[in-house]
Order: C-alpha cells, then structure tokens, then sequence
C-alpha cells in the first residue's frame, strides 16, 4: 500500500471518525438471476457532499443508484438514509430526488408544471408551489421559458428544466444519473461549475454516477470508483488520482506507466525494484509493505517524468543509474496546451511522457528521434501490490 | 365557481378531481378491504380481462367441441345432449362421432373439397396479394416523407369504410352489366362472366385483404437501412440483384406476417364467396353457414368449424413466429 | 428502384385504382337515375329518397351505432386492461395463454367466433337461464370480446415504447402507481387508445357474420340489413348509404391524417 503524507485537519467529514453518515450502503448485492450487478458492497456517504460513483458500463454503478432511489430493491443488505432503513419504502415515498440521464421530462405538460408536479404529489398550496417554482426557474435562469412544452428547449435547457424539477422538493439527497452526458463539451464545462455552485449553495447531498472520469473529478469531493459490482477505491480526487491503491484503479484514472517489478532491497525507508520492462533500476524513497523477492507493479504518471538531452545528475541518496532510462522520441502529440511524447525506451519499451508547453513557441523543444533521458523522482511514482 | 374550485383543479393542462368526503372514504375503504383480502392492484388487471376472455372465447370453443359431438334433434336446441340419465339412475356420457366420420367419409366428399378449395382459394389469393401488394408497400416505404403519409392515409382509407359495402361494390363493377362489362362494350368487346366464379373471389379477397398485407411490410420495409442498399450497390449489385440478395430475404418476416393476416381468415370468408362466387365456388365458411342456418345441423357445423380450427392454427403459429421476427427486427 | 423507374409507380398505380375504382364507381352510380344502377342514365337523387324512406336501413343503422359505440368502449377498458398486463408484468402464470387468446380472435375466421359465442350463450340459457333469447345484448357481449383483441394489439405496440423513465420521474416525485397511470401513462397513451376505440367502433360497426350468429328476433343489425338486401342483387338505396358512409369516413380520416401529422411534428415520441 502506497503511504501518502499526512495532511492538515480540515472539515471534510469523512476524515472525522466521529461523524454520523447520511447514507449508509451496508454489504448490498444485488443479483439479476446468477449474474451479481452489485457484489457486497459497502459505502458511506455524508451531508454535504458532492460524491461522484465511477465506473465504465457493466460497473454496477446505475444499478446502485437505482437501489438509493428505490426501482430496485437489493437482494440482500441494507441501504439507511438520515438513520432511516430503506428496505421496504416505495421511491415515491423516500426524501430523495433524481435526475435522470435522459431527463424524462413529461412532454405533455409545460415547464412550469414539470417542476410544480412533485409539489403536487405533496398537496402544497398553490400559492406555496407558484412561489417556489418561480423560485427555481430563477435559480437555474428559464423564466422566459415557463409555458413551453420539453420540446421546445434545447438540450441544455432541458438539463435545467430536470435540475428545477428535481430539486423542487428540497431533497436531502439527490441523485444524478450522467447529469452531462447529452451535452457537447463548451456546454459541459459550464454547467459543471454551476451544478458545484447550485450543490453548494443549497447543501444538498449530491450523488453523481458518471463514466467520465474529466466529470468526476471536476465535480466531486470524494469520488467512489466501481469495478464489476465492487468499490475499487474510494477518496478525494487527488487521493484516486496521485495514491491509487490498485492497479485498476490506476490504470482507469488518466493516462499511466505502468510496469512489472521485482523487490530487490526492501527497508523500512526505500524500496528497490527492478524492473525488466523499464530496463532500470526503481528506487522508492520510503518504505512498502512488502516482502523481499515481490513481484509488484510500479506506476508513474506522463507529467511526473522528466525529459532531458543530457544524461542528469544522480540525486543524493539515489543509487547511480536507478530511476533513469534512455530512449528516443518515436512519437509527438501537439495538445496545445502540453505536448505528450511517445518514448521509445533501449529495451524496445515505451513510455508516455507529458510536458506541459510553459515557454510560448519554445525553439528549443524537444523533436522528434531525439535521443532522451527519462527521470522521475523518488517518490514519484506510486508501488500497487494489487 | 368557488365551490366548482374547490371539487375540480384546473391546472394548465391537467384536470384533478377532488372526490367529495363520502364518495373518497368509500373508495378508501374499499381498497383497504381488499388489500386485505389479499387482492392487489396488479391481480385485478389480470383478472378483469382474462376472466371476460375465458368466459367468452375459450369457454366458448369448449362447448362448440363439445357439442360437435351431439346429434341433430328436433327441438330447442337442436342438438343432443351428451350428458343424460338412463332409467336405472346412471349418468352417461353419449359422443358422437357421426359428424367427423362424416366430414372426411361423404360420398359426395363435400367437405374435403370445401376444405380444399378453401384453402387452394385462400393461397392463390394470397399469392396475388402478394404481388399486388408488395410494390405498393415497397414504393410507399421508398417514398419521400409528405408523399408517404398521404399514400399511407390512401391505403388505409378503405379499410375503414365497410367491408361488406366494398364487396357489394366489387360486385357492381363485376357483374354481366357491371362498370367492366360497360366499358369493354364501349369497345365493342363481348361482356365477361366473372361474377359468380372462383375469379371473382380472388378478386374479393385480394380487393378487401389488401390493407392487411401491406401495412406490415410496410412497416418492415420502412426499417430497412438504406445503407445496407448502399453497400449492397458499392460492392457491385444490380439493383435487381439487391433486391433479390438484400431486400427481399430482410423484408421476408413482413411478408409472411401480412400473408398470414390474408390467408388464415381468407380460409373461412364467408361474405365474398356469397356475394361473389357461384355454386361452384365452396369454401368452407359457405358450407358452415348453410349447415347451420339452412339445415339447423348444429352439431355438424360445429365439427366442421373445430376441422376448420384445427387447419387454421398451424398458420397461426407460423404468424406469431414471424410476428416475433418483426418485432426481433425493431430492437 | 434504380433504372426502372417506371415499374414502381405504375405497379402501385394500378394496385391504388384496383382499391378505389369500385369504391368511386359505387359514389357516382348512387347518383345514377336509372334502378340498374350500373347502366348511366342521368343524375338523380332518388336513391337517397329511397334510402330515407326504407323502413329497415335506417333504423338498423342507428342500432348498429349504437352497438359499436358500446361494444368499443367496453373493448377499450378490457384492451387496455389486457396489454398493460401483457407489456408490464413480467411474469405471471397463465401469460403466454393471455397472449394466445388475445391474438388469436385477430386472424380466427369469423364462423368460428360466431357459431363458437352463440353455441356458448344457448348453453348459458339452457344452464343459468341467462342471456334470455338473442337480442342486443349478446350481440354487444359478443364484439366486445372480438374487438378487445384488436384493441390490445394497438394499445400493447404503444405501451412498448413507451419511455418507463417518464414513470419512474413521476414515483420519484411522489406519485404512487395509480397516480402515475393516470397523470402520465394514460395522457401520453391516449392518441393509441382513442385510434384503438375507433378501430373497435368500425369493426363493430361492420360485422356481419357474427352478428348474424349472435342476434334474435328483432335486432338486425345494419350488415345484416344490407346483407340480405345486396345477396338479392343491386340496390340503390345501399349506394346511397354506402355513399355517406365513405364520405363521413373520408372526412374523418382526412382529419385524423392532417392531426396526426401536426402532432408528430410537435411532439416527440415519449
């Protein structure tokens, strides 16, 4: 298990051990004849939060949303939310709201009463229900558009109308199936600081089911990782992304290098690992939980690599030659922004290497079928026993 | 207005109907008596219609088994009864199977070429539906969009407009001194007999049946990608060719499905060999009818129509498998 | 179809005059001055004289009208009823029979279904005493359960595109299931169930062999009429019947094309 430095107290509730969770998903299964959608799983989620459920198709993860709103019920375990055992209490009947990724808005009624309709159901004044939907209709800015039917709104707009619906009813818990799925990229960039907003504003709880990894870690504060009906990892963005605790978990995030090692010296302050598909030397600046002859795995992410023409100086403390390797650039991709290079290692071996493009037209930029030196440091890259 | 209001919610384009106190707590008791007794919602929906449909179709063709089994009697009703207690007290159970040893052993084999030639009648006219029918529905599915829904309105115009007044008018343009006949006179060519003939029915069934076939393949055809089309032509198909390779073996599930809603009722018509065909003309439906109305034989009638269930359920089946294949074709 | 392009139109041409060619003959010919009908003689009206003062037609209609406005309403329920049974609930013991015996009055020749439902209701008198005689209940009892099957099939090919997400918003809004029927399911169903009465109404209304099976003394119904009028050989006063009858029906139509046709442009399937 990688160890990560320890960081300051804060108010992030899940790092208290004494805080009460406001959904709590013990040992769920749920099994559609012998084949386990979801698989024992356990999670706990608190208030406040903006929790984004991640995975590919197949991962579990709408089906667990489907548990939390009550169109399926598990085959076995227990889902509690605010204190409150969920086990037999119809979806029409549990303080959660959902927004559906295709939005099923109802095309024979207008705006207005697609978002006064769950006021309804609660037998609200109509006074009461004309105040707070044009309340809502304000927060997500479609007052103009009050008396048009759903097919009269573009997709972006449509988006909003299922937000206002949904949280029409102040919910304490609100789901969102692929919330931005339908949307094009310009569009999807903006609605995702507006939702952070809206969650953060209202103090809604937030679950997000996403496959897009950019989505989930934009919007999250911890994000769950799904992997065939189980949690892979559970953290904050930056925990999932630099500290990944498989390699799943690495391999899904982002672009990675990762390779297959042998533990040749395991202390309790370094680790080293050599590595035939690197060709090299790994030294790991603190120690692993390992035992010596280890085959593990090691994984370093583009940017955290360093490219230079010359051969660089060994670091104090590192043994000469480890965490350094020669190649040649075989491959370039302008993004832009950075500009990724595609390495082509001594023993045949790539690796993916990202540099992101500080100087503006930088003349002295590395081209192609340049000969390099990769380097990274010691605490660089993350050691995954799993 | 304001008590109005106060029963009736007008929303913006919702109706609510607020059930005065006692119409409300009746209901409400009502169904927590039968939540009680066990009943759900879900128990009731299936019940309702399932209940009315065995009482009056599957019952229904119990009995006419059942009574298939009886003799004619003089009487009300007309038939034996199966079910009768001797002089000593013992109940019997009497079946005859006069009926059906007649239907395939009458010397005149009156009904086995009824059967016959209902069935040789119900597949030729099949067979011109078909022909008939597939371009138009291959043409109407092939059509720009404004042209196809006015094309599809003209097809199903007729079908909604009585089938008996179209056979009557089929008959008018028919018969010795019908529209035909006038206008070959016009040309001086002698009038044609053909009414009263096994023609005439093909042209009967053909002329009423005609919707039936073709809005399932349209349906069908309409789905087809015209890519595949594309592709097919790209790789070096005739148009001919990709008819034949690509178009005709995708649309085969649409085409036995519109066949099948042709023949198997064509089977038993009654109406059109009656108006439209001869003495020589015996389908079997004809014959079921006379059995019972002209010489009050029940009991026959009623073996001729569990013969004529019997042949008509092999088709049947085959219809709901391409009915499946059509529905496989839309996912 | 590529180079041939004449095949297409001309065959579907003449398949579109074979189906109009005999209905227009019999519009012109009820104008027709001479009985012969089919012989032009000069335009006259006298056979929609003839038909206003023919003691049977008429009031034979109004019963058939009656009949089918009934039989459809009473088919839409069971129909209705039947298809989301067969859509919705997944498994239930005795589902592939509900699906047989729904399907299959679609394609049964009409004798069987007649003389099956009359053999059926002389036993039911002879037994229980109930239906006393033949008359418009029977026939009413009778298309109803015809008509139910096509009513299914409509009603069931609607249901199974339908958008569940639309339901499943409405629950978790706070809507209990019988509400959510009628708040979403039913309003957005509502084109295929009001297509799936007219269609129970016509076939009714057309019926003549079963209705000749079922009926007694006393209850002609308007196919049964015109039956035993045209079997007799032509007649005028049927023209002019048939002549409204296709007008009314064109009309109507017509509508329902230009209404449908408005309403797909404004309103995506759900």
């Amino acid at each position: 298990m990688a160890k990560k430095p320890q960081l300051a107290a804060d108010t992030r509730p899940w790092r208290d051990p004494a805080a009460k969770p406001f959904v709590r998903i013990r040992n769920v299964t749920k099994k559609f004849g012998d084949v386990a959608a979801v698989d024992d799983l356990s999670l706990d989620i608190y208030q406040g939060e903006l929790f984004c459920l991640l995975g590919g198709s197949g991962s579990g993860k709408s089906t667990l949303l489907r548990m939390l709103a009550g169109f399926e019920s598990p085959t076995s375990g227990t889902i509690e939310i605010d204190g409150q055992d969920m086990s037999n209490v119809a979806p029409y009947n549990r303080p959660i709201n959902m927004m559906f990724q295709s939005y099923a808005l109802f095309p024979h009624m207008s705006v207005w009463n697609n978002i006064a309709y769950g006021l309804k159901r609660d037998h609200m004044g109509s006074a009461e229900i004309a105040a707070r939907v044009d309340e809502l209709l304000k927060l997500v800015k479609l007052e103009p558009y009050a008396q048009r039917k759903p097919h009269q709104l573009s997709g972006g707009q449509r988006q909003r109308v299922a937000l206002a619906r949904a949280l029409a009813k102040r919910p304490k818990l609100l789901l969102l199936d692929e919330p931005l799925g339908a949307l094009d990229k310009k569009l999807r960039e903006e609605t995702q600081f507006e939702l952070v907003k809206i969650q953060e504003t209202l103090g809604v709880t937030f679950i997000v089911v996403t496959h897009d990894q950019e989505e989930a870690m934009s919007l999250a504060t911890r994000i769950g990782v799904m992997n065939q009906g189980e949690i892979a990892m559970i953290g904050e963005p930056a925990e999932i992304y630099e500290f990944p605790n498989s390699r799943f978990v690495a391999g899904f995030i982002g672009s990675v290098n990762m390779v297959e090692g042998v533990v040749t010296e395991d202390e309790p302050d370094h680790v080293r690992i050599h590595s035939e598909d690197l060709g090299t030397d790994i030294y790991v600046e603190h120690g692993v939980d390992c035992s010596p002859e280890q085959i593990l795995w090691w994984a370093i992410r583009p940017e955290k690599v360093e490219l230079t023409r010359d051969r660089p100086q060994t670091p104090p403390g590192i043994p000469e030659g480890a965490n350094l390797v020669k190649g040649y650039v075989e491959d370039i991709a302008y993004l832009g922004d950075m500009t990724v290079y595609q390495v082509r290692l001594d023993n045949g071996r790539y690796m993916r290497v990202t540099k992101t493009n500080t100087r503006r037209g930088d003349p002295d930029a590395i081209s192609w079928d340049e000969t390099v030196w990769a380097s990274w440091a010691g605490s660089s890259g993350s050691v995954l026993t799993n | 207005m304001g008590q109005l209001g106060r029963v009736l919610g007008l929303g913006a384009d919702q109706l609510t109907l607020n059930l005065p106190g006692p119409v409300s707590n009746r209901l409400a008791w009502i169904r927590r008596g039968l939540a009680t007794m066990g009943i759900s919602g879900r128990a009731l929906v299936i019940a309702a219609p399932a209940a009315w449909l065995t009482l009056f179709f599957l019952v229904p063709l119990a009995v006419v088994f059942g009574i298939s089994l009886a003799t004619k009697e003089f009487g009300q009703p007309p038939y034996s009864d199966l079910l009768t207690t001797s002089d000593k007290g013992t109940v019997q159970l009497t079946l005859h199977l006069s009926n059906y040893i007649r239907i395939f052993t009458d010397p005149s084999n009156i009904y086995i070429n009824a059967f016959l030639s209902s069935i040789r009648i119900a597949a030729i006219s099949t067979v011109f539906a078909i022909l008939l029918g597939y371009p138009m529905a291959y043409a109407i599915a092939r059509a720009p969009d404004r042209w196809r829904n006015i094309l599809l309105m003209l097809v199903i115009l007729p079908f909604w407009t009585s089938f008996l007044l179209r056979v009557y008018a089929l008959s008018g343009f028919l018969r010795g001194e019908g529209v035909i006949n006038n206008v070959l006179g016009v040309f001086g060519i002698a009038p044609l007999t053909m009414m009263q003939t096994d023609f005439a029915v093909y042209v009967g069934i053909v002329y009423s049946y005609l919707p039936f076939f073709i809005l399932p393949l349209y349906t069908n055809l309409v789905k087809l990608d015209p890519a595949l089309l594309e592709a097919s032509a790209d790789l070096g198909a005739r148009p001919i060719r990709t008819f034949f390779s690509i178009t005709l073996p995708l649309s085969m599930p649409g085409v036995i499905a519109g066949a099948m809603l042709v023949f198997i009722p064509a089977i038993g018509e009654f109406v059109i060999p009656s108006l439209l065909g001869g003495p020589g003309t015996q389908m079997i439906g004809r014959i079921l009818w006379d059995e019972f109305f002209s010489k009050t034989n029940w009991p026959r009638a009623a073996a001729l129509a569990i013969t004529m269930l019997i042949i008509v359920v092999i088709p049947i089946m085959l219809m709901q498998r391409a009915q499946n294949a059509v529905v496989e074709g839309r996912r | 179809m590529g180079r041939n392009r004449w095949f297409l139109p001309v065959a579907s041409s003449i398949g579109f005059i074979f189906l109009y060619a005999p209905i227009l003959s019999l519009v012109v010919f009820s104008f027709n001055a001479n009985r012969l009908v089919t012989v032009w003689s000069g335009f006259s009206t006298q056979a929609y004289a003839d038909l206003w003062a023919d003691p049977q037609l008429l009031p034979a209609a109004w019963l058939s009208l009656q009949i089918a406005a009934v039989s459809a309403t009473i088919a839409l329920v069971l129909g209705t009823l039947c298809a989301v049974a067969l859509v919705r609930f997944r498994r239930f013991r005795g589902k592939t029979v509900l699906q047989a015996t729904v399907s299959a009055p679609l394609v049964m020749p009409d004798v069987i279904t007649g003389i099956a439902l009359l053999l059926l209701f002389v036993t039911m008198q002879s037994l229980i005493g109930w239906p006393q005689g033949r008359g418009v209940l029977t026939i009413i009892l009778a298309h109803s359960t015809f008509c139910t099957a096509y009513v299914t099939v409509v009603v069931q090919s609607r249901l199974a595109d339908f958008d569940m997400s639309l339901e499943e918003a409405a629950m978790d809004l706070g809507a209990s299931p019988v509400r959510v029927f009628f708040d979403i399911t039913l309003p957005i169903i509502a084109p295929a169930l009001v297509s799936g009465w007219l269609l129970a109404f016509t076939l009714s209304l057309d019926d003549l062999v079963i209705a000749s099976f079922v009926s007694g003394p006393g209850s002609s119904t308007l196919p049964m009429i015109i039956f035993s009028k045209v079997r007799l050989g032509v007649a005028p006063e049927v023209n002019a019947l048939a002549t409204i009858i296709i007008g009314v029906v064109a009309v109507g139509v017509v509508f329902a094309t230009i209404y449908g046709l408005r309403q797909g442009g404004k309103q995506k399937q759900a």
